[in-house]
């Protein structure tokens, strides 16, 4: 660059702006590939329990599960901070273990959406999505239709 | 009363900043010059009315008046005064209305002290203020009114989130709203060049100070916000690439870029396209971010009252600005003369370079964050965090971080680093990677675990932060200018910053327990009993607080008091953590649920060097502010010496 410099002190003034707009203009598309390439293998899908029966993920991948936590299924293990719980659509119920604190709102009957892996047929959990009100619903759930959505209720009851 | 009052002023304004546009638009034909002073005062006034309007808005939250539907559904008569002020905002038509507040006020003051842009381009310049304005008004007014009355009014408000009823609601979203809406006078200074194509340094002058204070206060916004998040959320994170998140840091990448860029244009007369598309950009940014907030159309931890109307409406809004504004640029961009040229070697490229990488950063951001509503349109939900933004942040921003240690030391124009000028320069910048090679190399042959990021972070920041106060070296430091102090400590903030971060990716001890009372834990150097738990009470919530002693590596002991909040209006609750900061990191530690066999959930985090991230964030800020102040200095000594040599020459004419 110094060598450069020395030698063509400055760049003709017409080609300045091209070489700004080119290098500019690289800079984009090194950002737009980089980002399609990185998001084709970071980005973490979304599964309903009967997808993850259908077709489970590849096991280690970080996925996220959504759907309602079946009545009766929560159950602290003897350390006090790890917790098994079923997460159900109504049509397929995946086990899910998780350590931490749960979210104020996580109950049973309530719905929830689970980042982790699975490792097994056990899906392992870091993190429980928090909620901030009662009325709520994970967005990604929103289009369960009305009928899948009472019948699960119905089910986890 | 007041609720109507405030309503009737909020029109007058709105029918004002309309008059402003029309005044503007045809004071900028060739004969309109005799209307072109109407302008200013109508921007003033303007900003008065709307300041009134939302003093209004807050004279009724404090009253609790419960014939106001936003009070109702916001407020509750048992809540401390603050948060009832600060419940004013922290809902979507509060907010929106402080939008248009910042916006107009933020235009008047452009109208009453701006005197060193030429006439035309300031009245440009107005006239585009008032066109957004327009925009939010008619949302304001149509689609979310603050001030609707109720038919029946009830007996009790509704009250406020719990996690909105802390004292970060009163000032981290104020801040951030002055920062986004600061942009949008950047914005206008923009259009108001390309309509008279008057690019030139004095634009770049007047403007400097808008992006400067926007920039300053989008920088403390985020570093508060990171902090309130970090301490109430019980998550133990301070990041966690959100899309709310995100949407204050697009804006913020896009100031900073063009905050460099018109230091550029004001003192070597070059980038003058780039810095206008960046202020058109910057702007862009804070009204995307705003979508993203308002329409809940991403899912958030900020997802709040969402409502995907309001976010139809701000997305027709941002294609008409956005939009309006880009198809100006084209236009226009042609005739905006070539700036001032500048070698591959000069301070110039090197802001060039650093303008191209924040833009790189910005696109991934970006492009991270709207992913997931691309892909749902193809059926897909995904969601992307860390994992993608992290790395793919880094390739950008670690060649940005080199960059930044040698750019400041470069001459304008050309430089040659040949001779002993060469050597006072290159020498201790090689000290400076020396430390950084010798930092990752040791990180990475003490501790394996580490990851490589964590490890270039740390290095890059031992190295960078040295190097940032290079710029110094040779200069008396006295008579050093104060926006060069400012630079310098906004650059070593930002080391200081991605140490902390870096370590604190690094080095976290986290621990979950149950425990019971009188039971003890290692968490990395602490060591941590659990005393006892009791109920306490407090103005609106009742809550379940612990005594937990700790000891640092043996010294003498602490009682932490974290708790577990209940409140009854609106029913919810609220985990407050405790922290104990020392030198080296802090101690974090939650409460949880009680178990059935009547052991009690805790969480410990030990993080050094944590609060380097905000102190280094106040850093940054605390630079802007130097520069500031330098700058409104300098225009002070100039305005004094003005009047001097005119009284002088007054005398001598006599």
């Amino acid at each position: 660059m110094t060598a450069d410099a020395t030698r063509s002190p400055m760049i003709k003034p017409k080609h300045q702006r091209l070489v700004l707009v080119l290098l500019a203009l690289a800079a984009l598309m090194g950002a737009g590939m980089l980002a399609s390439f990185a998001l084709s293998r970071q980005a973490s899908y979304f599964y309903i329990p009967s997808e993850i029966a259908a077709h489970p993920p590849e096991p280690g991948r970080a996925v996220r599960l959504g759907g309602m936590v079946e009545k009766g299924s929560i159950k602290t293990l003897p350390d006090g901070v790890t917790i098994h719980f079923t997460v159900t659509d109504g049509k397929a119920w995946v086990p899910v273990q998780f350590s931490g604190i749960t979210p104020d709102l996580f109950v049973e009957g309530s719905g929830v959406v689970a980042e982790g892996r699975m490792d097994g047929r056990m899906f392992v959990a870091d993190n429980l999505l928090a909620k901030h009100d009662e009325k709520y619903v994970p967005r990604e759930m929103k289009n369960m239709t009305v009928n899948d959505a009472k019948q699960v209720v119905a089910q986890t009851k | 009363m007041i609720a109507e009052l405030g309503l009737a002023i909020l029109w007058m304004a709105a029918a004002l900043a309309a008059l402003q546009l029309v005044a503007g638009g045809l004071a900028l034909r060739p004969q309109g010059a005799q209307i072109a002073g109407l302008v200013r005062p109508v921007a003033v006034m303007q900003g008065v009315l709307v300041l009134i309007s939302f003093g209004a808005l807050i004279m009724l939250f404090v009253t609790t008046d419960l014939s106001v539907k936003l009070v109702v559904d916001n407020s509750h008569s048992a809540k401390p005064l603050i948060f009832k002020i600060a419940g004013t905002w922290g809902n979507h038509e509060g907010s929106m209305l402080m939008w248009v507040t910042i916006m107009a006020v933020a235009g008047a003051v452009v109208a009453l002290v701006e005197r060193q842009l030429d006439e035309r381009t300031l009245i440009a310049t107005l006239a585009g203020q008032a066109f957004i304005s327009l925009g939010f008004y008619a949302f304001l007014l149509f689609a979310s009114n603050p001030f609707a009355r109720l038919a029946q009014v009830p007996d009790e408000g509704q009250g406020l989130n719990p996690l909105l009823q802390d004292m970060g609601l009163a000032f981290h979203p104020p801040t951030l709203y002055v920062g986004y809406v600061g942009l949008s006078i950047a914005f206008s200074f923009a259009i108001g060049a390309l309509v008279t194509r008057n690019v030139g340094p004095a634009f770049a002058r007047a403007m400097r100070p808008w992006v400067l204070g926007a920039w300053i206060f989008l920088t403390l916004g985020i570093t508060a916000g990171s902090y309130w998040a970090y301490y109430t959320l019980g998550w133990g994170g301070w990041w966690f690439w959100d899309p709310v998140e995100n949407a204050s840091l697009m804006p913020w990448l896009a100031a900073t870029a063009l905050l460099h860029s018109v230091s550029v244009l004001q003192n070597r007369d070059a980038l003058r396209a780039w810095t206008v598309m960046l202020g058109v950009v910057a702007f862009s940014m804070s009204m995307v971010g705003t979508f993203l907030v308002r329409s809940g159309i991403l899912t958030s931890v900020h997802a709040f009252a969402v409502d995907p109307q309001r976010g139809a409406f701000i997305l027709a809004l941002l294609a008409i600005d956005i939009g309006g504004a880009l198809v100006l640029f084209t236009v226009r961009a042609s005739t905006v003369t070539e700036g001032a040229r500048f070698s591959f070697l000069s301070r110039e490229a090197a802001l060039v370079f650093n303008n191209v990488m924040l833009c790189g950063i910005l696109g991934i951001v970006v492009i991270g964050t709207l992913y997931p509503l691309v892909t749902e349109a193809y059926g897909v939900k995904v969601s992307v965090g860390a994992p993608y933004f992290n790395p793919v942040a880094a390739i950008f921003a670690i060649p940005m971080f080199a960059v930044m240690a040698i750019g400041p030391l470069l001459r304008w124009r050309r430089d040659r680093l040949a001779g002993e000028r060469g050597r006072r320069i290159m020498v201790p910048l090689a000290i400076c990677t020396v430390v950084v090679l010798a930092v990752f190399g040791g990180v990475e042959a003490i501790a394996h675990h580490i990851g490589v990021l964590p490890a270039l972070g740390l290095a890059m920041a031992s190295g960078l932060f040295p190097a940032s106060f290079l710029p110094l070296a040779g200069r008396n430091l006295r008579r050093t200018p104060l926006p060069v102090w400012g630079m310098v400590i906004a650059h070593a903030g930002i080391a200081v910053a991605l140490f902390g971060m870096a370590s604190e990716s690094a080095f976290s001890v986290e621990r979950l327990a149950a425990l019971t009372i009188g039971e003890s834990r290692e968490v990395g150097p602490w060591h941590v009993t659990l005393d006892g738990m009791m109920p306490v009470a407090g103005p609106n919530w009742t809550a379940l607080q612990a005594s937990v002693s700790t000891h640092y590596d043996g010294g003498a002991p602490t009682v932490l008091h974290p708790q577990a909040e209940t409140f009854t209006n609106p029913p919810g609750t609220r985990n407050e953590s405790a922290l104990q900061t020392r030198w080296n990191g802090q101690l974090y530690v939650v409460l949880g649920e009680q178990a059935l066999d009547g052991r009690w959930q805790m969480r410990f985090w030990w993080k050094p060097f944590v609060p380097l991230i905000w102190i280094g964030g106040g850093l940054i800020g605390l630079g802007g502010i130097l520069a500031m102040v330098g700058r409104l200095l300098s225009d002070w000594r100039r305005q004094i010496a003005k009047g001097k040599i005119a009284y002088r020459r007054m005398r001598q004419g006599r």
